[in-house]
């Protein structure tokens, strides 16, 4: 018998399982984005089938990083911008857990941008829901890597000389094999995606809009979205990875101007996901390793028989 | 004739120094002695002065020792590309110029004439007379590449030594024929057998200049260095995760470990940076897996952020801090031992960390496998600091070190029956972060586990994992985090962690830390034998600080001398940080010129400053006296 009987148990979920029992209010602002993302998260995981202890949700620091005060599974809240490692590593130590991670733009494209870069390069098998509101929000309003480029704030009183991050085709090209965008404000279309993003067998990377009313209102968060899989308009293949760039690069010159396109951009459901690479290449055990230290009959293996002959 | 033999292989990076002499050292073992070796090479991939040291004797050795006796200069220092004619550098003879002054007098010199010229080296003639040297020139580049390649002229080198000192040629043979496929086996055994000949041939060898010792093992013995042991302690715990970034040298140990690992079923990741690595480490260990990551200085300056982060989560974590010279990059390839505050303290806020710092290579061993028992049963950061010196150096020990039972328990993991029964679920939830047991440990689940959810937070956070800022709550967690401490303090009073040696009721006390342990233990057998009484004590659990114990060695003589490779004391300011006296009785013997210390350094140190009062004679030494005088 498994040591871990919470993974791969079928059953019907009730997305209120997920609801801490002792509610620890969230501290958002009223009207925050980020409530959307939660809503969103507590109706796809049970489509999914996942249960509440089979779910490992890793987190950055920021609005964001409370998702997981509020959501209740397995949680990690770690530090600024460095909830994919963690992931990562935990996904390797027990691919058979759901690993979801989650963090804001200032923390995943700004300083957690190098993880982010490597963690899509190698396709490990999770979701990384993005909460992006173009600002940062709980050190009181900083310009992030996805602000507008003239946009002012306390650090910024002249405006950001910068143009804002692509974080899509910045995913793309690094290798993320599920790119996709939604918004807070369609919350059916945003729980679709994530229920999708869960499903894939790889790195699928979620860009969340949220809305920020105490910091960026005058964010176009509240504009109508289409979306692209659902508009007679584009007629989009999403495995075609040269109309995903193509529209990547539209929508993300247009972001702040005009129209805001939401909705799977790309995937790529034949490649194969990091873990699986890992295996072809014998360098990824076949079983989970976490399920090896609870397993007390396992004979560990030791260096006197394996290694020692080389040194005499 | 000498009672100890100690070999210098010298050319440029590229030209297989290291592994001839590892497996010079190897044969010498294997016919009965004790070897050591020391390696000095510069931060590029090919040319450059490069040397390794085999010393080996009959009776255990512990150190490099003081100079050597027989250099074997094998190449120039050059580094070529295959176009003809197209060199870098210019250090045509520093083999053989920038090897004599540490050798002894009556030494041998053997070089290379197909590539070296000592007409070049100022009084050389002079030299070799004045030191009674005996000088074979050979030229073992012709002699390589008419058999062979070029490349093999170390074979050669080793034929030649082997016929000098007296060596059977059987004894490498044996190892080369382990080591070297079929086709390239026959031209160097061939080339070796002609060097051997032609010193026979040429020069009356009869009586050899430099002779081997001969020697006997009370039993099997094994050639090792402290990054071999690190990775095995490791394994041997069931260490079956690694997560790294390349950085020397800390490389080393992260390369054994990810070449084994995959056989073993474990995971290696060589990731982006090392706040990734640490962070990965992290990961897994939360998963319920044994885990470990590691830098050199550097590199674990962006450790320093997710060590804060296991620390307050409570998730076992192994980092290793293998020491090279600093500020910033400093010397890649030199050793010092400058990172002790850096390891200390590192991170912010109160932060809890265990730090071991084990001497010898079989003390790696032991501090490998005591980091990942600390780090999982008190679910706290356990480190280990060495250094560049311990991290390559080869050394004989005993097979049966490490003929151990493997141990893969990962501590105060609960099971999911246990969690059924813990009464930790007071409001059905499992309170992960309750405050119990007297150590401090409160016990964990995994992710996956029924009846075990919990949050992780770097922030403060109550019992149940959630985030707090509550006064009452902050002071008990705080406290509950700090008395782990004490426990692991208790826990370390039997581990053998601080080593004495020389006269229990000797005068005078030396103090030393890591890697110096068996160069400092050699100078006290000496000063001992010189008629100064001393003794000396190597700590090798630096925190929790084993305050007690070096109070009694302090307080046992008059004073005491620490030694240790940096140049503003900083195991010496940590003694007295921990003991708050004996300000007055210690005075520094400091070296950080990128070489580790000899024996006679020591030696020196001690009888001029802390015996005489005098003044030290060179520059490679540094002394500061205590702060009372």
């Amino acid at each position: 018998m498994s040591a871990f009987s919470a993974i791969g148990e079928e059953r019907e979920i009730d997305r209120n399982e997920y609801t801490p029992d002792i509610e620890p209010q969230p501290t958002w602002c009223p009207g925050c984005g980020d409530f959307g993302v939660l809503k969103s998260l507590k109706g796809a995981l049970p489509e999914v089938g996942r249960t509440p202890e089979e779910t490992l949700l890793v987190t950055g620091i920021g609005c964001s990083g409370k998702l997981n005060s509020y959501l209740d599974s397995y949680g990690f809240h770690t530090i600024h911008g460095r909830s994919l490692p963690v992931a990562r590593a935990a996904k390797l130590a027990n691919p058979d857990v759901e690993v979801i991670a989650a963090g804001g733009d200032g923390d995943g494209y700004g300083i957690g941008g190098n993880h982010f870069m490597h963690t899509a390069r190698e396709n490990h098998d999770m979701t990384y829901i993005v909460f992006n509101n173009e600002i940062f929000g709980l050190t009181k309003g900083q310009t992030s890597p996805t602000s507008p480029k003239g946009h002012k704030s306390k650090t910024q009183p002249h405006g950001s000389a910068k143009t804002p991050i692509r974080p899509l085709s910045l995913s793309l090209t690094s290798g993320a094999s599920f790119v996709a965008r939604t918004a807070a404000v369609n919350p059916n279309q945003a729980q679709r995606i994530l229920k999708e993003a869960m499903e894939h067998d790889g790195f699928a990377h979620v860009d969340f809009l949220t809305q920020c009313p105490t910091w960026n209102k005058d964010a176009k968060q509240y504009v109508p979205y289409t979306d692209i899989n659902e508009s007679d308009d584009y007629d989009f293949d999403p495995t075609n990875r040269a109309d995903a760039q193509e529209l990547m690069r539209e929508t993300e010159d247009k972001l702040y101007e005009g129209e805001v396109l939401t909705g799977v951009y790309y995937r790529d459901d034949e490649r194969p996901s990091y873990q699986q690479e890992k295996q072809n290449i014998g360098e990824m055990p076949d079983e989970p390793l976490a399920e090896r230290y609870f397993d007390d009959d396992y004979e560990w293996e030791r260096s006197y028989d394996s290694f020692i002959d080389k040194h005499k | 004739m000498s009672d100890e033999l100690i070999w210098r292989i010298a050319g440029g990076s590229g030209d297989g120094i290291a592994s001839t002499s590892q497996n010079f050292a190897k044969a010498l073992m294997r016919s009965g002695l004790h070897v050591f070796t020391h390696r000095h090479y510069p931060s590029r991939i090919r040319g450059g002065h490069t040397y390794v040291e085999v010393r080996a004797s009959a009776d255990p050795v512990k150190s490099r020792g003081d100079g050597y006796n027989f250099l074997l200069a094998l190449g120039d220092s050059f580094a070529r590309n295959p176009q003809e004619d197209a060199y870098y550098g210019n250090e045509e003879v520093k083999p053989l110029s920038e090897n004599l002054d540490e050798l002894r007098e009556g030494g041998v010199i053997v070089y290379d004439s197909g590539l070296l010229d000592p007409s070049e080296i100022p009084d050389f003639e002079e030299r070799v007379e004045e030191n009674d040297w005996h000088v074979y020139d050979m030229d073992l580049r012709s002699l390589a590449r008419e058999q062979g390649r070029e490349v093999m002229r170390n074979t050669a080198g080793v034929g030649v030594t082997c016929a000098i000192t007296g060596i059977p040629l059987e004894a490498i043979e044996e190892l080369m024929r382990d080591a070297m496929p079929e086709k390239i086996l026959e031209p160097n055994l061939e080339i070796m057998q002609t060097a051997y000949d032609l010193v026979n041939e040429e020069y009356d060898v009869d009586a050899p200049d430099v002779s081997v010792p001969t020697g006997d093992h009370d039993e099997e013995q094994v050639l090792m260095s402290g990054s071999d042991a690190i990775a095995y302690g490791a394994i041997d715990e069931g260490c079956r995760f690694i997560a790294g970034y390349p950085m020397t040298p800390w490389t080393e140990v992260f390369t054994i470990m990810s070449q084994n690992l995959p056989e073993l079923g474990g995971i290696s990741e060589q990731v982006e940076d090392e706040i990734a690595a640490a962070a990965l480490a992290i990961g897994a260990s939360h998963m319920g897996v044994k885990a470990m990551s590691g830098s050199s200085g550097g590199g674990f300056a962006l450790m320093g952020e997710p060590l804060g982060l296991a620390e307050m989560t409570e998730t076992p974590l192994v980092l290793i801090e293998a020491m090279r010279a600093g500020p910033s990059t400093g010397m890649p390839t030199k050793p010092e031992q400058a990172d002790l505050e850096h390891v200390l303290y590192t991170s912010q806020g109160d932060s809890q960390r265990v730090v071991l710092a084990p001497g010898t290579v079989a003390e790696a061993y032991d501090a490998s496998r005591r980091a990942f028992q600390l780090a999982y049963e008190y679910q706290i950061p356990t480190m280990i600091i060495y250094d560049q010196k311990l991290s390559g150096e080869l050394t004989n020990v005993p097979a049966s070190h490490f003929d151990r039972e493997p141990n893969a328990d990962i501590g105060m993991t609960l099971t999911e029956e246990e969690l059924a029964e813990q009464p930790h679920t007071g409001d059905g939830k499992f309170h992960r972060f309750q405050h119990d047991g007297e150590d401090g440990v409160s016990p964990r689940s995994v992710p996956g586990q029924k009846g075990g959810r919990f949050l992780a937070t770097g922030n403060e956070h109550n019992p149940a994992g959630h985030i707090s800022e509550d006064p009452d709550n902050r002071v008990a967690q705080m406290d509950r985090r700090q008395r782990k401490l004490d426990a692991i303090r208790t826990d370390l009073d039997d581990d053998g962690l601080l080593v004495e040696h020389g006269p229990s009721d000797a005068d005078y006390g030396i103090l030393t830390f890591g890697s110096q342990q068996g160069t400092v233990e050699e100078a006290v057998d000496r000063l001992n034998e010189n008629g100064t009484s001393v003794k000396a004590l190597t700590v090798g659990e630096l925190a929790p600080y084993p305050e007690e114990a070096v109070r009694a060695f302090l307080d046992s003589v008059e004073e005491t001398l620490v030694v240790e490779m940096n140049a503003s004391a900083q195991f010496r300011g940590l003694t007295q940080k921990e003991l708050g006296t004996h300000g007055e009785q210690l005075s520094s013997l400091l070296k950080y010129n990128g070489n580790p210390f000899e024996p006679r350094e020591i030696v020196e140190g001690f009888t001029t400053n802390v015996v005489e009062d005098g003044e030290l004679p060179g520059n490679e030494t540094k002394f500061v006296p205590a702060a009372g005088d």
